[in-house]
């Protein structure tokens, strides 16, 4: 082959590589870029590639603290700004604790640890090698014991401080006053006054069934007084639409709306991926769900906007794993059922939602909020247990239970096999007196 | 903010005495504030950290307490309380780390309930060391940590309430427990880093 022909073979070439590169650099599709699978907790926003890198500027911190900051501002226990003291600057020289993606890599999957750290499990030693010194209680542990369940996690101790768990020794298995909080209202409507189906406002060009009225008769928004113009339009100036968007549910449920878009089930649409489906999730789901969409109707209902269904039924249409299978055996959905009858006080029955979307009240003067990012409280799961167990157990055997990695699987039907000593340290430190 | 004549002519006279502030870098910047000697900022920072930690412990803590109407504890948060002066010290440190990276403050001690806040640095060392020893003086020196300079300052700091002595006697992880009302209990380190 002759050098000129050589020369054009080889631009041809390029210009063709190069061509296909930058077409699907543009494309919706870009999978082409996408170097190995990402973990659990992103893989549903890994096309939106922009969400975490920036062109030229790697991955920044605030790509991951826009979403996770609260769990950063929370009681983080190793914030950037101890790190940036100088006196802190041999630790540093281990890790480098300012920045998430020293401790956190994506795509990398098979370096990829429990709660999605990248570090060696052990890392905790860089710092509090000492701790048997500080600590007789602790000496001889292996540092990879540190975050076990009933221990420690790095952002946020708040669950095991000593004097947390002093304040809750000896307490029995289900406390006396187990009961979740009572629900609030969820939005304070602009309208009180309560709707039926002679006041629906629904234009006459269109066609709806009787039944779809009579559900929305008998729901909260009729209740507070939101018409079918308030959700579907068409009234003037505003064209009627047979499938309101999720930005018009969060026109009034904003806090729902802001968990939502923060968990898995509505992280993509927060992206603009469009709505999550089953069919691309990592844990099972059923057959004849898969090819659903996540958004507020698919677990609420369209009209009826009912809550009780989208705290199990909803849940379990779509969820296959062995955890949620077992739920209808287990204890907490007596529990339910036995609420759901009359036969027990509201708030005593345990739902999906109860544990997955609690209800939280931020602080004395605030509402209750149902927390609708599901995986705000499993974060680790040792989390669940300040958040929800202890709403209604002790806090031993919440841990103890959590830590039981078979009993979580059975939904927690039975006793716990395993035991969490962090509970016995305080009370021998208590036994010697020491406070 | 410009560089004013006076902040410059501050920046070459403390270049000729060998001493260069942050802030009277290569570029000038730090304004009208770019001349000022580092001991001269340390003791500034000082005044107002110490001020604004007696006006809290005196006017919120002590007062409110003494009122009955709410507690400060160590956990404050869970408990609805107050945060301990000490608390509210370290807090403002972390928020000024955030805002402004030109020098760090911490609380250290001897005898300090939590082992992170023990001297780790020579400095940290001699200085506590020094105030112990020397009640009414202040320790300054220069250092070196990781191929940076710092002027650093350590300041005595006393437990100016008998609450002070009491919490430290009484915490299950306070390595001491006799101190009393007046007692040096440790020291406050001021790090401002200077060009070398």
């Amino acid at each position: 082959m002759s050098t000129r022909t050589s020369i054009v073979a080889w631009l041809l070439l390029t210009g063709l590589v190069g061509g296909f590169g930058a077409f699907r650099l543009t494309s919706s599709d870009q999978t082409l870029y996408l170097p190995d699978e990402t973990s659990h907790g992103h893989h549903q926003i890994e096309m939106a590639c922009s969400s975490c890198h920036t062109p030229f500027g790697g991955v920044q911190d605030d790509a991951c603290t826009n979403c996770h900051g609260e769990q950063r501002t929370a009681a983080d226990s190793h914030p950037a700004s101890k790190f940036n003291d100088p006196r802190n600057a041999g630790n540093l020289e281990k890790i480098d604790a300012r920045r998430c993606v020293t401790c956190h890599v994506e795509h990398w999957p098979e370096g990829t640890h429990r709660e999605g750290y990248t570090l060696p499990v052990d890392f905790c030693v860089e710092c509090h090698g000492d701790v048997g010194t500080e600590r007789p209680s602790h000496a001889g542990m292996a540092f990879n014991t540190c975050s076990d369940a009933g221990c420690h996690n790095y952002h946020d101790n708040r669950a095991l401080w000593e004097d947390y768990l002093k304040k809750h020794l000896g307490e029995p298995v289900v406390l006396a006053s187990a009961k979740v909080l009572p629900r609030g209202v969820a939005v304070v409507a602009k309208e009180t006054k309560s709707l039926g189906a002679k006041d629906q406002d629904a234009p006459r060009t269109v066609a709806f069934s009787a039944a779809l009225v009579s559900e929305w008769e008998a729901s909260a928004h009729a209740r507070a007084g939101v018409n079918c113009s308030g959700c579907h339009g068409g009234t003037p100036g505003t064209p009627w639409t047979n499938k309101p968007p999720l930005t018009l549910c969060a026109g009034c449920h904003a806090e729902q709306n802001k968990g939502f878009g923060q968990g898995k089930h509505g992280m993509r649409s927060a992206v603009g991926l469009g709505p999550m489906s089953p069919a691309a999730a990592r844990l099972p789901m059923r057959a004849e769900a898969q090819e659903l969409e996540v958004g507020c109707e698919s677990c609420h209902g369209g009209h009826s906007v009912n809550a009780r269904k989208a705290a199990v039924d909803s849940c379990l249409g779509c969820h296959d794993d062995e955890h949620s299978r077992s739920y209808q055996r287990s204890p907490h959905f007596k529990l339910w059922e036995a609420e759901m009858n009359g036969a027990a006080a509201a708030g005593t029955g345990v739902s999906c939602a109860t544990c997955h979307m609690p209800r939280e009240k931020q602080s004395n003067s605030a509402p209750v909020v149902v927390q609708h990012n599901q995986n705000d409280n499993l974060r680790p799961s040792e989390k669940m247990v300040r958040n929800v167990c202890t709403s209604c157990h002790g806090v031993g055997f919440s841990l103890d239970s959590i830590a039981d990695p078979e009993l979580v699987r059975a939904n927690f039907a039975g006793r716990p096999k395993k035991h969490v000593a962090s509970v016995d340290m305080v009370e021998k430190r208590a036994a010697q007196g020491k406070r | 903010m410009g560089h004013s004549k006076a902040g410059a002519l501050l920046c070459g006279a403390l270049a000729l005495a060998g001493v260069t502030a942050a802030g009277c870098g290569k570029g000038g910047e730090g304004g009208a504030a770019g001349g000022i000697a580092p001991q001269q900022m340390a003791d500034a920072l000082y005044a107002v950290i110490a001020a604004d930690r007696a006006i809290y412990a005196g006017q919120v803590v002590d007062r409110l307490v003494a009122e009955k109407a709410i507690k400060a504890t160590e956990r404050f948060k869970e408990e609805k309380t107050l945060p301990l002066p000490a608390q509210m010290l370290r807090m403002g440190a972390e928020h000024a780390q955030k805002t402004n990276s030109s020098f760090s403050y911490a609380l250290l001690s001897q005898w300090p309930i939590n082992q992170q806040n023990k001297a780790k640095t020579d400095a940290e060392k001699a200085g506590l060391d020094f105030v112990a020893k020397n009640p009414g003086k202040n320790y300054y020196t220069e250092e070196k940590i990781a191929d940076k300079t710092y002027f650093t300052a350590v300041y005595p700091d006393k437990a100016v309430a008998a609450a002070c002595a009491n919490c430290h006697n009484e915490h299950a992880d306070s390595p001491r427990k006799d101190f009393k009302e007046g007692d040096m209990m440790g020291g406050l380190v001021i790090r401002i880093p200077v060009n070398k």
